[in-house]
């Protein structure tokens, strides 16, 4: 179906050597069906012995049209579709295509709402970090971490279910604010899991962080310097792990992130394991965030005054969220009609995917592996 | 900084203004490489967040292109919108920010916009052989390739 010589033109393969024996090198085809590519990644690498001189990605196997799709609906039919994209982090997706069509026909979410919105959407990055963590440790050949992280990420995923009946395509959220009221207990749910989880986090770290083998694994693998992360518009946590001190909720805060205190935290080597480092700390920075808002969610209305049918004025808007994986940014263009004329999603995966090359380069290939996982990227969110 | 851009391209710059708090300009396409390189390297935005188009079949000037770009040390955001005609191209910003050779390449695929001097402008969502380009306006939702589904799947449709 496809000749993988096509994809490598800009590796100057040149002209075959006389035997196979002179040459070193070797292209090799990863994916799109292997199981630590997180989906249907596929990844042509081309090889010297074991070290990696240079890879293609080619994506595109999950596009399902997302963006097409939303100029054939209303804007509160669209609103279900975003969660299908990055797909362990849907409380996020939501809550950036609420806030941009809000904030396009200039509404907005009442607090009661912005704070039940931090709550979940924290819970959410605790949820997306647990299941990072676990695959990751499993790709490099710790197996333990991710039976722990995805028995304790099934806490979030019941309080989830209890609110809006959905664990993972959540639908959570609406434009406007809220459609489901906090569920009886709700708190004490959200307070026990506060309690739960530190020691739990306490345990993945036993677990790697002075591992030896997780160490050799991870210290010097895939590093990437601050200002190659700026010049390819790589964000989250990977920014921060390369000494950006930059998040979104903190530059351009939005729903209530205003209200709280918390750190972010940074890494300075850019490297695997300093990625894994600045995402245990921003699991306890959540978990920080969520135990200021759970004690003081104000009362009122979870939704704001809005018409039964929307028709956002003429005009554009652009809206961004720190996701889990990085900026997740909305550019919603309306004609004044029922269906958005255009809605762009402004992936984080796709374009953090598009480091890889950089950080591979002259590593070995079992690093690629590794560096796959510290990316953090969800192909449905890639491929849209 | 709108000032100083203006004083330097007069009507090269068609409008500046802000909506809804968020700045934009609209600029000639001629002069949109030029502006962005000073954007990047005089006014410090150092990050491409975005680069994606609009379809407007009506209109004369079919496309819209757009950047969104942030800059880390002013915490600002600008959108920079060019129109062009259908069949005219681009030049490439990927030598201004890397960023911009996936997204590019995106815009490409979806709109088939034309970028001069891309390193490697190629399809990256759907097959290389696949014929249209859907986010056009023209080009209906469930519409698609047949010839390529029936050579490539072995299906008669994939509806």
């Amino acid at each position: 179906m496809t000749d993988a010589t096509k994809y490598l033109s800009h590796l100057e393969l040149g002209e075959p050597d006389q035997t196979f024996l002179d040459s070193n090198e070797l292209i090799i085809n990863m994916g799109p069906q292997h199981p630590a590519t997180h989906g249907v990644l596929r990844v042509i690498l081309k090889l010297d012995g074991e070290k990696v001189l240079g890879t293609e990605c080619v994506i595109g196997y999950l596009h399902r049209g997302v963006e097409k799709i939303a100029e054939h609906r209303t804007y509160t039919m669209f609103n279900p579709y975003v969660d299908r994209m990055d797909y362990v982090a849907a409380v996020s997706n939501g809550l950036g295509y609420c806030e941009a069509v809000e904030k396009l026909m200039n509404v907005e979410a009442p607090p009661r709402a912005n704070y039940i919105r931090v709550i979940l959407t924290e819970l959410n990055r605790l949820a997306s970090h647990m299941l990072w963590l676990g695959t990751h440790a499993l790709d490099i050949g710790a197996m333990t971490p991710l039976f722990y992280t995805f028995r304790d990420r099934e806490e979030i995923l019941k309080i989830f279910e209890k609110y809006c009946g959905a664990r993972l395509t959540t639908h959570a959220f609406r434009i406007g604010g809220c459609q489901y009221e906090t569920y009886e207990g709700f708190e004490r749910d959200v307070k026990n899991f506060l309690a739960f989880v530190p020691p739990k986090i306490d345990e993945y770290e036993e677990l790697l962080t002075t591992n030896r083998i997780w160490l050799e694994r991870t210290r010097g693998v895939g590093v990437i310097s601050g200002k190659d992360c700026i010049a390819l518009g790589v964000t989250g946590p990977v920014l921060r792990a390369s000494g950006v001190k930059w998040d979104l909720r903190k530059a351009k805060p939005y729903a209530a992130y205003s209200d709280f205190d918390f750190e972010v935290p940074t890494g300075q080597n850019g490297d695997t394991y300093d990625r894994y480092l600045v995402r245990m700390r921003e699991m306890r920075q959540s978990l920080r965030i969520i135990e200021q808002a759970v004690g003081k969610i104000p009362e009122g209305p979870i939704m704001a005054k809005i018409p039964k049918v929307l028709k956002p004025p003429v005009g554009e808007i652009y809206h961004s969220i720190e996701a889990p994986k990085g900026e997740l940014g909305y550019f919603v263009v309306s004609d004044g009609s029922t269906q958005p004329y255009r809605v762009r999603v402004r992936p984080p995966s796709f374009v953090n995917l598009q480091a890889l090359d950089v950080m591979v380069r002259g590593a070995l290939i079992a690093d690629v592996i590794a560096v796959i996982g510290t990316l953090d990227i969800v192909l449905g969110e890639v491929d849209r | 900084m709108v000032t100083r851009l203006k004083q330097q391209y007069g009507s090269g710059i068609r409008e500046a203004s802000t909506y809804l708090g968020q700045a934009y300009m609209v600029v000639e396409s001629s002069i949109i490489y030029e502006l962005l390189q000073v954007l990047r390297d005089q006014e410090e935005f150092d990050y491409c967040v975005d680069v994606t188009a609009l379809h407007y079949p009506q209109r004369e000037k079919q496309f819209d292109v757009i950047w969104i770009l942030y800059s880390f040390p002013r915490n600002e955001r600008i959108r920079v919108k060019t129109m062009i005609a259908d069949g005219e191209s681009l030049p490439s910003s990927t030598a201004i920010w890397g960023t911009a050779n996936w997204l590019e390449r995106e815009v490409f695929d979806m709109f088939g916009i034309k970028f001069d001097g891309h390193p490697d402008l190629k399809r990256i969502l759907l097959p290389d052989g696949w014929k249209g380009h859907p986010l056009r306006k023209d080009y209906g939702i469930i519409q698609q390739d047949n010839e390529w589904v029936q050579i490539n799947l072995g299906i008669e449709s994939g509806q």
